[in-house]
């Protein structure tokens, strides 16, 4: 089993993976639901923007969080500026990145069950009297939860799995910025920790399973949700 | 109560065009399929937008002379072809979903429509006519001036619809509710319209 310090290494992972996940769960809902129903000028370009961390390497969006959260970066220097705190070399760096490349995956999968909503029970929902808010609140959002929790954990499963971008930019510290995959590849490094790699490696892949079986039973109950008489 | 309409809209190659004076009562919209009759509702409800013209209820203007009464503003009761309850909520929740806050005797208030034992259930264990009158008793409850009906019994078999039928005709009768219904059914249409319609 685990000795403590690998507990720690699970828990730091949790504790990234959960961060990142809550902050950037409301920033993808809104960037799919404005996907979703708002047609606006530069759509394809917003659209592609959300997707570069899919397909950049990952120590590209590593450096580029770099440049912008370090202390002449601009959102570093105000970081440092207004609340005096830097995210380099700490664990909210690390969520920082995971965040980011989960971003996408997370838009997409809720981009997918905003738009399966029938906009004609919305419709109806208006002619009974309910303005553009209620009607958000008590249809959209409800019938697109199944979906948005399965982006969700998507992402979260994305986050806790997160390599390149994160020993970039956060670098890889022990016990701040070194999670699961940080620590296999260190151990990978050392001679003779093969039983260690076992171990986290075994960690990482139940972890990475159960969240997308999570995933999958939420996006089937979405789909069971949806049906409309 | 009087329904003033003058509208005409443009749909791909259709052109979609009405103009109706129409006092208390039933009238019904009469017309083959694909005429245009439901984007007519759709216009009254201010589902859809009309390219140009009036649409004025009771002397109240809710389209035109630059007037745009938004859909939740314009207190159409409005029953879709598709009952489209809603599905996350049971029957009650449907029902109550336009109620307000004044909902006490609600149960009385929709009480002709025999639904009485359906408040708990899924709107996916409803039969289709079952649906179709809590579909009704929904509209009513939101405190409408009038009803709009689009085919409200073409997804019905024969027995489901003189059920439903029976609820139009006491909408008519004893709550006195001005109601503008499409159909294709010519038997529907005489024995619902005060007036028809022909489109």
């Amino acid at each position: 089993m685990l000795d403590a310090a690998e507990w720690g290494i699970v828990a730091l992972s949790l504790k990234v993976g959960g961060v990142a996940m809550a902050v950037t769960l409301p920033i993808a809902f809104a960037l799919a639901w404005l996907l979703a129903r708002v047609r606006f000028p530069g759509k394809v370009v917003v659209d592609a923007a959300i997707h570069l961390p899919l397909v950049v390497p990952p120590v590209v969006t590593g450096w580029l969080l770099l440049l912008a959260f370090g202390p002449n970066g601009p959102i570093g220097a105000w970081l440092q500026d207004w609340f005096g705190v830097t995210v380099l070399f700490r664990w909210t760096g690390a969520a920082i990145a995971a965040g980011v490349m989960a971003l996408p995956l997370m838009v997409r999968a809720m981009r997918i069950s905003i738009e399966a909503v029938d906009r004609r029970l919305e419709n109806a929902a208006r002619t009974l009297g309910a303005g553009p808010w209620r009607v958000f609140w008590t249809l959209t959002l409800p019938l697109s939860v199944p979906g948005v929790l399965a982006g969700a954990v998507l992402g979260f499963a994305r986050s806790i799995g997160e390599f390149g971008a994160t020993i970039t930019f956060v670098s890889n510290v022990p016990g701040e910025t070194q999670t699961l995959p940080l620590a296999i590849y260190s151990a990978l490094q050392q001679p003779g920790a093969d039983a260690l790699v076992w171990r986290l490696s075994c960690v990482s892949v139940g972890l990475s399973l159960i969240a997308l079986i999570a995933s999958e039973l939420l996006t089937r109950r979405a789909g069971r949700g949806l049906r409309v008489l | 109560m009087s329904f003033e309409i003058d509208i005409e809209k443009r749909l791909g190659d259709a052109h979609v065009a009405l103009t109706l004076d129409a006092g208390d009562g039933a009238t019904v919209l009469f017309g083959p399929s694909g005429i245009g009759k439901s984007s007519v509702l759709n216009m009254i409800a201010g589902l859809f937008r009309p390219d140009r013209g009036r649409i004025a209820v009771d002397g109240e203007t809710l389209f035109g002379n630059g007037i745009d009464v938004p859909p939740e503003r314009r207190r159409a009761g409005y029953v879709f072809q598709d009952a489209r309850l809603f599905p996350h909520m049971r029957v009650r929740a449907n029902l109550l979903y336009g109620a307000g806050r004044e909902h006490d005797a609600f149960e009385e208030q929709i009480g002709f429509l025999g639904i009485g034992h359906l408040l708990d259930r899924w709107p996916r264990t409803l039969s289709g006519g079952e649906a179709q009158r809590v579909a009704i008793g929904r509209a009513l409850l939101s405190h409408p001036r009038f009803l709009l009906l689009d085919e409200p019994l073409s997804s019905l078999d024969r027995a489901r619809r003189e059920e439903v039928l029976v609820a139009i005709e006491h909408v008519r009768d004893v709550l006195k509710l001005p109601i503008l219904m499409v159909t294709h059914d010519p038997a529907e249409a005489e024995r619902i319209g005060t007036r028809v319609v022909r489109m």
